[in-house]
């Protein structure tokens, strides 16, 4: 009986934090004008004659999606600190990987809903074709985001409680997000590129291989993170 | 219904719990009277569980399920209702609050008003709602007062001794003597981690106990 256990309290956590999110909206709209004036951006700056927006788009996405994701992060655990509500959290008889999983639920609803309005803007700004690739593109942003959401909320919850949680969590990150980076960026430059999707199937397994070690160590690691 | 022994605790070259020892019975309310660094809060949070004593061992009967915890901080979530605060918390604990729990607490009118729009009296009482929410058998109460205009601490008072009454136990931690007495069964005094009084209170009043606690400290 421990899973449904696991999985109900889990959903309350996550739920409870998308009713806070949408209740203030903040993070969202701030995280939501970012990805649009970073688009806005590049689509301005770069020049299509030195660098086709096929080559460049894959490389924007990605970094849109990490900082953005990265802002997201940041939040998840904040939230909690408010009136010391992790402590009600800790005390109360669930297990410690449900908050964990409550949070990665949230997070990943919070970044896909990111996602969700970047990919179209992107399809527009550069004028590359992404609706023959949806379904692969969707599997790759999907396997790429789960990896790097997965750390992330680890050390979200590590480095809350530090004095410079905003600037550590970037930095422990990093190392961790650049294999799931470069292999999202790799494959989405070759679906972009009309390549076949033989070619990118060794990135997805990669991708699907982190994505169950990393969410795998995290829901162990998770309870030795959050005690005093 | 509630064991520590031995307990000890530091944080780095600062003793926070040094060899402490109690007991509490259904029904008894230990009131541990300290200044700010004592120690009050790290002994509440090492029985909570929520921090493992470096030597020694606390017990609660029914584990984390049997605690209720009020803080200075209400542990409430600003932007979500009275209501969805304290059916978040029940459904951690795996139950429904009772139908007249913010009734009984005044809250009934305040339910569908977000947290972060009331005063702090106001919160507080959500914050006991939600304390209460599992029907917990061990009260850990940490300077529960901060902050309560009279009406609001005259009906916390009341909630406390309804609790004792109906043979739960309730440990509570403040620097005002004032305050804790009136509730307590049993009273106890702590300096630099260690309890240098524990003493059932034994009809004394605030001002008898304010004198003894001030002997004890200095």
């Amino acid at each position: 009986m421990r899973s449904p256990n696991l999985l109900r309290h889990a959903w309350a956590v996550a739920s409870k934090d998308l009713l806070v999110e949408f209740r203030s909206r903040t993070a969202i709209l701030s995280v939501a004008v970012f990805v649009v004036l970073v688009l806005v951006v590049f689509q301005f700056g770069h020049d299509p004659t030195a660098v086709s927006n096929v080559d460049l788009a894959p490389s924007i996405l990605w970094v849109t999606f990490t900082f953005a994701a990265i802002l997201a992060l940041n939040r998840a655990f904040q939230l909690e600190l408010e009136n010391q509500a992790l402590e009600g959290l800790l005390l109360a008889p669930i297990e410690r990987s449900s908050i964990y999983l409550g949070k990665l639920i949230a997070n990943l609803v919070f970044v896909a809903t990111i996602e969700l309005i970047g990919v179209p803007l992107l399809a527009l700004f550069f004028n590359v074709l992404v609706l023959p690739y949806l379904a692969p593109l969707i599997a790759v942003i999907a396997l790429a985001t789960v990896g790097f959401v997965a750390v992330g909320t680890l050390f979200s919850a590590m480095t809350v409680r530090t004095r410079f949680a905003e600037l550590l969590l970037p930095v422990l990150l990093l190392p961790f997000m650049i294999p799931p980076l470069s292999w999202a960026v790799l494959a989405t430059g070759r679906l972009l590129a009309g390549r076949p999707l033989s070619e990118i199937a060794g990135w997805l397994n990669m991708l699907a291989v982190y994505d169950i070690v990393f969410v795998t160590l995290a829901l162990f690691l998770f309870p030795a993170t959050v005690n005093e | 219904m509630l064991l520590a022994e031995g307990l000890r605790h530091s944080f780095g070259a600062v003793r926070a719990l040094d060899d402490v020892s109690f007991s509490v019975q259904p029904g008894q309310t230990l009131a541990v009277f300290g200044p700010n660094g004592a120690g009050k809060t790290t002994l509440l949070k090492v029985l909570a569980g929520l921090i493992q004593p470096q030597r020694g061992r606390a017990q609660i009967d029914g584990g984390r399920r049997a605690i209720g915890w009020i803080g200075h901080q209400p542990q409430l979530y600003g932007q979500l209702t009275v209501r969805e605060n304290v059916r978040f918390w029940a459904s951690l604990y795996d139950v429904q609050p009772h139908e007249d729990l913010l009734k009984r607490l005044g809250l009934e009118d305040h339910a569908d008003r977000p947290v972060r729009a009331l005063s702090r009296g106001l919160v507080q009482r959500v914050a006991i709602a939600r304390a209460l929410v599992h029907d917990p058998t061990v009260l850990l109460l940490d300077e529960p007062f901060t902050g309560l205009d009279r009406i609001a601490a005259e009906a916390l008072s009341r909630l406390l001794a309804q609790h004792a009454a109906a043979g739960r136990a309730t440990v509570l931690v403040t620097h005002n003597v004032e305050e804790g007495t009136g509730l307590a069964t049993h009273v106890a005094f702590m300096r630099a981690g260690r309890f240098v009084h524990l003493a059932p209170r034994a009809g004394r009043g605030p001002e008898q106990v304010g004198e003894d606690y001030r002997n004890a400290i200095a």
